[in-house]
């Protein structure tokens, strides 16, 4: 009998230390049985655990997927998103890819044909928010500190302050960072992942979560391409070998070019979004006509 | 930093369903990762700051690597990748539409003291010692 736990060695052979030599690991390894033994049944949920005789510690089952909190905020948000009738996308990129130029660019004339706001994220200041306020957008401006992404509890209190009409559209800025953001879902519609042709081709298989993760590809600063070596039809090819769904569009935010598709594609999402009726929800003072 | 999130995330879990249970001290977490979390190293980095003045403070973290598996159409079979980089399937060289694992992040299950054993146990472990799974 094991004065451990109760168990008997005759039947469980594991108690031999086959791994190490540290005192610390040898009581670490004493336990494997109770994972690797089926004939225990040791762990079936705390009530089913007890088995006479083990009366010092027990294994008990817990099965939860560690971003589960995250997850039940992302939940909420997607279900008052859809409640409200609004559109969520989640913009990612590198730093210095160019989201927020892109946003303002796309916003000057998208905020006249749909209703829009935009959430910022960034490790510190408001200057992203205060560009996209220039071009009277409401922003909301969430500094994550030492974090290196949005979660979906600060995408949760920043939506509190969104006063969209249905059929409106919330982009989301995350934090410049191609590996975190991947991880934590805001309860957004779909991520757009932006790629700059100042960046490597290889981005797609560098960091290839993220682009696992992605609806949709954008390849910015397009006109930029006759000074750099950045090779398109490669950098899309990579990404489709992570994600052979992802669709793509190439545009460059300084000189215009493509933005026209990158805003239908956003329209063309809006017409998903259950009863749109931004007819009747605009008033007077603001731009938006359908 | 993506780690300490996860970090205070599992410890949070676990710290809740300690206090549900009255349970002051966990002995063992055992966590199963996958392949595509890239996660080990760095949740074992930060794991024991995290935990301290938690019910996880000197608890042992097991970390379980799940190697990543894709679903190739063309051969209608589960396969490895051809690597972490190209999600095509080893054999036939396609591109696989599905992951089937290797992105779990998941507390699998729980070992507890028993609250007398634990006020005789110090909290002694190092983290560093228990790198198993690296």
């Amino acid at each position: 009998m094991c004065t451990v736990c109760g168990c008997n060695p005759a039947i469980n052979n594991e108690h031999s230390n086959n791994v190490s030599s540290n005192e610390f690991a040898s009581e670490h390894e004493h336990h494997n049985h109770h994972h690797n033994n089926q004939g225990l049944h040791y762990g079936q949920g705390e009530a089913g655990a007890t088995v006479a005789g083990f009366s010092q510690n027990k294994l008990v089952q817990i099965e939860r997927n560690i971003l589960s909190k995250n997850n039940g905020y992302a939940e909420n948000n997607r279900q008052w998103l859809d409640s409200n009738c609004l559109l969520a996308l989640n913009l990612v990129s590198s730093p210095g890819a160019g989201k927020t130029t892109l946003l303002v660019e796309t916003l000057k004339s998208l905020k006249h044909q749909i209703p829009v706001a935009v959430i910022e994220g960034d490790q510190q200041t408001d200057n992203d928010a205060d560009r996209i306020r220039q071009i009277d957008v409401p922003a909301i401006q969430i500094n994550t500190g030492k974090g290196c992404h949005l979660d979906a509890h600060m995408i949760g209190h920043a939506l509190q302050e969104v006063t969209l009409p249905a059929g409106g559209v919330v982009l989301i800025e995350n934090v410049g960072n191609l590996v975190c953001p991947a991880a934590f879902d805001l309860g957004e519609a779909s991520k757009v992942v932006i790629l700059s042709v100042t960046e490597g081709e290889d981005k797609p298989i560098k960091y290839p979560d993220m682009f696992a993760v992605a609806d949709l590809l954008i390849v910015s600063k397009i006109d930029l391409l006759p000074h750099v070596d950045f090779d398109v039809g490669q950098a899309v090819e990579y990404a489709r070998s992570v994600n052979p769904d992802i669709e793509v569009l190439k545009l460059s935010a300084k000189t215009g070019e493509g933005l026209q598709d990158w805003k239908k594609w956003i329209i063309d999402r809006t017409e998903f979004l259950a009863p749109r009726s931004i007819s009747v929800s605009v008033t007077e003072d603001t731009n938006y006509h359908a | 930093m993506h780690e300490l999130a996860l970090a205070r995330s599992l410890i949070e879990i676990v710290d809740e369903y300690a206090a549900e249970h009255h349970v002051t001290h966990i002995k063992r977490i055992n966590v199963r990762l996958g392949e595509m979390s890239a996660m080990t190293r760095a949740l074992h980095f930060c794991f024991s700051s995290v935990a301290e003045g938690t019910s996880c403070e000197g608890a042992i973290l097991n970390i379980e690597i799940i190697p990543l598996t894709v679903y190739c159409g063309k051969c209608d079979a589960i396969k490895a990748p051809s690597g972490r980089y190209s999600f095509r399937c080893l054999e036939c060289g396609m591109p696989a539409h599905k992951v089937i694992t290797g992105r779990e992040m998941q507390l699998a299950s729980l070992e507890l003291f028993k609250t007398e054993e634990a006020f005789h146990t110090p909290p002694t472990v190092q983290q560093s010692l228990r790198l198993e799974s690296i």
